[in-house]
């Protein structure tokens, strides 16, 4: 752990932001490297293409898991980073989906089209990449100024996302249930935390409201929530 | 690479040219491997080679013996390129030592299969358990290469030796209630990591079957060895069907019980999900998988930029030799 008082130094920051940045493309090169060195074993084309699917996932899980890390814990510096981890989970899935359309299906016109239109898995699939390119585009500060309020709102379609990237995952199985229990398990908490808090927000308010001539103040203010650029 | 050995089998090289093109019309007249050892036709199993650094797994001493003495069968042989024998003990389904490709060659390596005894019973004149030796040693080992298609869409061409299945559970007389021919893995948690898995939807011990007719024609085979040695314990050791017409859930590993019976046997992948398993699962490029086609499948080992995608063909391409098995049955229905 750096200390606090070095830690927000700018040349320590940029370092920081260097191996964040270069960590999460670990994988890319790892996956080209077993590659290119035959070590893939039968089925490479397999290999890569659950490997590219598995980090995407991994990383939206990521960015998903920053906010209640920093509310829970007080992991207060990774907030830097969730744009990041958020581009990067629609860069891995982009890979991914590339490399199902290169080497699995060899860009076969009529396979991707029925691979697209009657496949549930690929469907739902396809349907969470497609609603994360908006997310992608709009990650940058400029619009995040543009949209105003209407950014976060705008963001919140992750939820909806990671729920149809857990689906693509469940209907994949053919017999153990463990991956989707584990990463459904963590989608639960990750979203229940948040689901939790909203409600409280939600009955705060309103009891806040009931007891104004009290003057009490409301657990958390809207006010204060609605500043929070980043918050959901 | 078993580069000489492929050479060896090569159907066009040691089966006569005119033959080679009756091919079909060959196996028709064909009663059994010894009508291919007198005729010829037939060649001596080598000596098998591997590369260097990759498993090998020559089983018991009287199996090894055994092996040498086995005989190719061209005719039941495809000449299409075999997997090479790297991929082969690598790339497997066998849910009980975990659910990866790659995990049975992990899992299995301390399996143990030298004792390994075989329980036939049910509606046969003849039940008994017996030790594998008593099983296979009264056959003359063959070598057949033949089209593994596996219900994921991905195929392998693999050379597997052993004994025709109808051979094999003649011996125990089946009687005329006997209508089908069930199929039981051994099921010990002990060995086996994916048995202990409380994530599993399959209900162990693992179960597939025949109807009779099916486990009576030529193509049913029982396995011992694959290219040129024992089975390794990851490619379903010691005993293990190839039914090279359905889909490789059917190929039953690890075999433990023989059981005849007259009523159809409750089988693992179509208690499980009984809409996506038949009980036939016959190989058919018209009928998917409900989350996926069926229409062609991937030949592996495939290289990245060259997939490997061919089309699938109604039997695994022997639809001449078992079509006509299922002429009245709607193969929609009975899929």
């Amino acid at each position: 752990m750096i200390p606090t008082r070095f830690r927000n130094r700018p040349v320590i920051r940029l370092l920081e932001w260097w191996l964040v940045f270069l960590a999460a493309l670990v994988p890319l090169v790892w996956i080209g490297w077993q590659a290119w060195s035959f070590a893939l074993g039968a089925d490479p084309a397999k290999e890569i293409t659950d490997f590219l699917g598995l980090w995407a996932l991994y990383l939206l899980w990521g960015s998903l898991a920053i906010t209640p890390l920093r509310k829970a814990l007080g992991w207060t510096s990774l907030q830097r980073y969730r744009r990041m981890i958020g581009l990067y989970a629609l860069f891995y899935a982009v890979m991914h989906l590339l490399a199902f359309a290169t080497f699995i299906v060899g860009w076969r016109l009529d396979l991707l089209q029925t691979a697209l239109t009657e496949r549930p898995y690929i469907i739902v699939g396809a349907l969470a990449l497609l609603l994360l390119i908006p997310l992608g585009i709009t990650s940058t500060k400029g619009w995040q100024r543009r949209l105003k309020k209407r950014w976060s709102q705008l963001h919140k379609l992750v939820y909806p996302i990671s729920l149809l990237v857990l689906v693509h995952v469940i209907w994949l199985i053919r017999d153990s249930y463990f991956d989707a229990v584990l990463y459904g398990s963590l989608l639960v908490a990750m979203l229940g935390y948040r689901a939790w808090g909203s409600l409280k927000r939600r009955t705060g308010i309103r009891r806040g409201a009931g007891s104004a001539k009290r003057a009490e103040p409301s657990v958390v203010s809207p006010s204060v929530e609605g500043q929070r650029p980043a918050s959901g | 690479m078993l580069i000489k050995k492929t050479e060896l089998i090569r159907s066009s090289e040691i089966t006569p040219e005119s033959v080679y093109l009756n091919r079909r019309q060959f196996m028709k007249g064909l009663v059994g491997t010894a009508a291919l050892a007198v005729s010829g036709s037939a060649l001596a199993l080598p000596e098998p080679e591997f590369e260097k650094g990759v498993p090998v797994y020559p089983g018991p001493d009287w199996l090894q013996q055994q092996l040498r003495a086995g005989v190719s069968n061209a005719g039941m042989s495809t000449d299409e390129k075999i997997a090479p024998y790297r991929h082969a003990i690598r790339h497997n389904n066998f849910y009980e030592f975990g659910t990866g490709k790659g995990d049975p060659a992990k899992n299995a390596q301390n399996f143990v299969t030298d004792p390994w005894s075989v329980e036939v019973t049910g509606e046969c004149d003849k039940p008994g358990t017996l030790a594998l030796e008593d099983l296979i040693r009264p056959h003359q080992l063959e070598e057949r290469i033949v089209r593994l298609r596996c219900v994921e869409a991905w195929s392998m061409v693999l050379p597997f030796v052993g004994v025709p299945l109808p051979e094999l559970l003649k011996r125990f007389q089946p009687n005329s209630r006997a209508k089908y021919v069930e199929f039981t893995t051994l099921n010990d948690p002990k060995q086996m990591p994916g048995l202990r898995s409380v994530f599993s939807s399959l209900d162990w011990p693992y179960v597939e079957a025949l109807r009779m007719d099916e486990a009576m024609h030529p193509l049913a085979f029982m396995a011992v060895g694959m290219y040129g040695n024992a089975l390794p314990p990851q490619n379903g050791a010691p005993l293990r069907l190839v039914l090279p017409w359905k889909y490789g859930f059917k190929w039953v590993k690890s075999i433990v019980r023989i059981r005849f019976t007259e009523q159809m046997p409750r089988t693992t992948w179509n208690e499980a999900a009984s809409h996506e398993y038949g009980f036939f699962a016959n190989v058919n490029p018209a009928v998917s998988h409900p989350r996926w086609s069926q229409a062609t499948e991937r030949r592996l080992p495939s290289s990245l930029f060259r997939p490997n995608i061919i089309d699938t063909k109604p039997f695994n391409g022997y639809a001449d030799e078992v079509a006509h098995l299922y002429s009245d049955m709607n193969l929609k229905k009975w899929f």
